[in-house]
């Protein structure tokens, strides 16, 4: 099964980390990435750069902003392809033991075709 | 007597259906597509020679019929076929035997991706073999709320990818910890209560933990814990009242309950155990004996604290300390624990300010006590408390 690794960073911890420091956790969390069951990640650019699109009455309605406005936000995403859920939650846990910050949301990735939200 | 053997059988024959199908909900309605046949056919031509082979046999069955109807389900249908295309016909014939895929169930039941209060329905449900009814009622929740939280917890495991396994080593200390605690959650929650026999249910389930997993002494030793304590429940009411460990009627406890804890604990301890519920049940048996050596017990207390943490377990050292050392010593580690929610919190202080004679304070906290307190036996009793110390307090003025 895939699944799909949501990064949730925290803005307060990010902005008190050095930046040499964020650039090691980065170094780090990369060489993650470059092995065979991760299948493909996303970095985002910061939360600050985020628009947020509602329809309202027909016409584009948008918004400043992550759509989830708290100190937390989805910082990008990794996916793995794992047995089960435990595989992909072992990747989550290496991941985060790499970070000093925010938490992982683990989502198995919808495969059937055909089915939009 | 159809209807015991349904509830001893039912745990194996749907683990064995969920492995096979990949689905609980489809192993329920199969299981008990199952259960029906038999209930119509066994009283008439008599039951088959292995009920459990036949059960899981003819529920399977089933299974593929429905799945080949249902079209939505094609492509199971085609894994389904080809599983079946490899399984030579005269296996599945009623008398083959399945392996016991029980312990696979449990595990997935209290996975840790799962809520708590979705891990102890669900274990209730399919290991159990209680009805959603009957689990709805034990844990005073609509019937509504109870189904709700059954069925999103199976989707989970089905969409998530929640594994039908026993956890591999590196996981399986954590892992058994969680069913541990589910059990004993079981457990707890039957205590005292008049609902379905909960303590009686989670000592069913303890016993397969323990007969499945023979070398885990931790599984041993829960179950040594449930059994002490179980042995002393027809000791601990009179005519509906409380009745407190000193004053209980030692001839109503149940002895074969005790030995076999006992043996259980023995067990534990020569498979080195030294865990949480090896100390907790070693605790629970010198409450038993006469005298109590309450030296040792505070001893176990404050392993039992290294291990935990627990304020609940600092709380009850202090009940020890007080017999050891003086009501006074016990009070003194009770103060500043964080546990203002805890009602045994506020009647454990009371019972130590009432016997030190400080009746003010002991009121307050049997009023603290009493609000945290739903109305039953513990109620009543702490209310003739208060009742104590006020007229002490009354007399003293």
């Amino acid at each position: 099964m895939r699944y799909a690794l949501l990064i949730y960073d925290d803005i307060e911890i990010r902005d008190r980390t050095p930046l040499d420091e964020r650039r090691r956790i980065t170094e780090a969390v990369l060489g993650v990435l470059e092995r065979p069951d991760v299948t493909g990640w996303l970095r985002l650019q910061d939360v600050e750069t985020a628009t947020t699109v509602r329809r309202e009455k027909g016409r584009a309605l948008l918004t400043d902003g992550p759509f989830v406005d708290s100190k937390d936000y989805l910082g990008g995403f990794v996916v793995v392809e794992a047995e089960n859920l435990d595989g992909a939650l072992a990747v989550a846990d290496e991941l985060q033991g790499l970070r000093p910050w925010g938490a992982i949301e683990v989502r198995p990735v919808r495969e059937e075709p055909g089915v939009v939200a | 007597m159809l209807e015991h053997l349904f509830r001893e059988e039912w745990g194996r024959v749907l683990a064995s259906l969920v492995g096979f199908l990949g689905d609980i909900e489809l192993a329920e309605d199969a299981a008990q597509e199952a259960f029906a046949i038999a209930a119509e056919r066994w009283p008439r031509d008599g039951a088959p020679d292995n009920p459990t082979g036949w059960l899981i046999m003819t529920a399977r069955n089933r299974a593929i019929d429905r799945i080949r109807r249902e079209r939505t389900l094609a492509v199971k249908t085609e894994q389904l076929g080809r599983e079946l295309r490899e399984q030579p016909e005269e296996t599945m014939g009623e008398t083959a035997t399945f392996p016991d895929e029980r312990l696979e169930l449990i595990f997935t039941c209290c996975h840790p991706a799962l809520a708590l209060d979705a891990q102890v329905g669900l274990t209730l449900r399919t290991l159990g073999g209680l009805s959603t009814e009957e689990i709805a009622r034990a844990f005073l929740v609509p019937f509504e709320t109870m189904s709700k939280r059954l069925t999103r917890a199976k989707h989970k495991i089905r969409d998530a990818g929640i594994p039908f396994a026993v956890p591999p080593d590196h996981l399986l200390p954590e892992r058994l910890d969680a069913v541990l605690a589910v059990i004993y959650l079981i457990f707890n929650e039957g205590w005292g209560g008049d609902r379905v026999d909960l303590s009686a249910e989670a000592i069913r389930l303890s016993r397969s933990l323990v007969e499945l997993m023979p070398d885990e002494a931790e599984a041993h030793a829960l179950l040594a814990l449930m059994l002490i304590g179980q042995a002393r429940s027809a000791a601990r009411f009179r005519g509906g009242e409380l009745v407190l460990l000193d004053d209980q009627d030692r001839s109503l406890w149940d002895q074969r309950q005790i030995v076999e804890g006992r043996a259980l604990l023995e067990r534990a301890v020569a498979l080195r155990g030294n865990g949480p519920y090896v100390v907790q049940a070693a605790i629970a048996d010198l409450h038993l004996r006469e005298p109590r050596d309450w030296e040792e017990i505070v001893l176990l207390y404050e392993r039992l604290e290294l291990i935990t943490g627990s304020p609940v377990v600092t709380m009850n050292r202090a009940i020890a300390v007080a017999e050891l050392e003086g009501l006074q010593a016990g009070l003194l580690l009770l103060e500043d624990l964080e546990l203002d929610d805890y009602r045994y919190y506020h009647s454990t202080r009371a019972d130590l300010l009432r016997r030190l004679g400080r009746d003010d304070e002991a009121g307050a906290a049997y009023g603290r006590a009493l609000e945290l307190t739903q109305p039953g036996p513990e109620q009543r009793f702490l209310e003739g408390r208060l009742a104590d110390v006020r007229r002490g307090s009354a007399r003293s003025s």
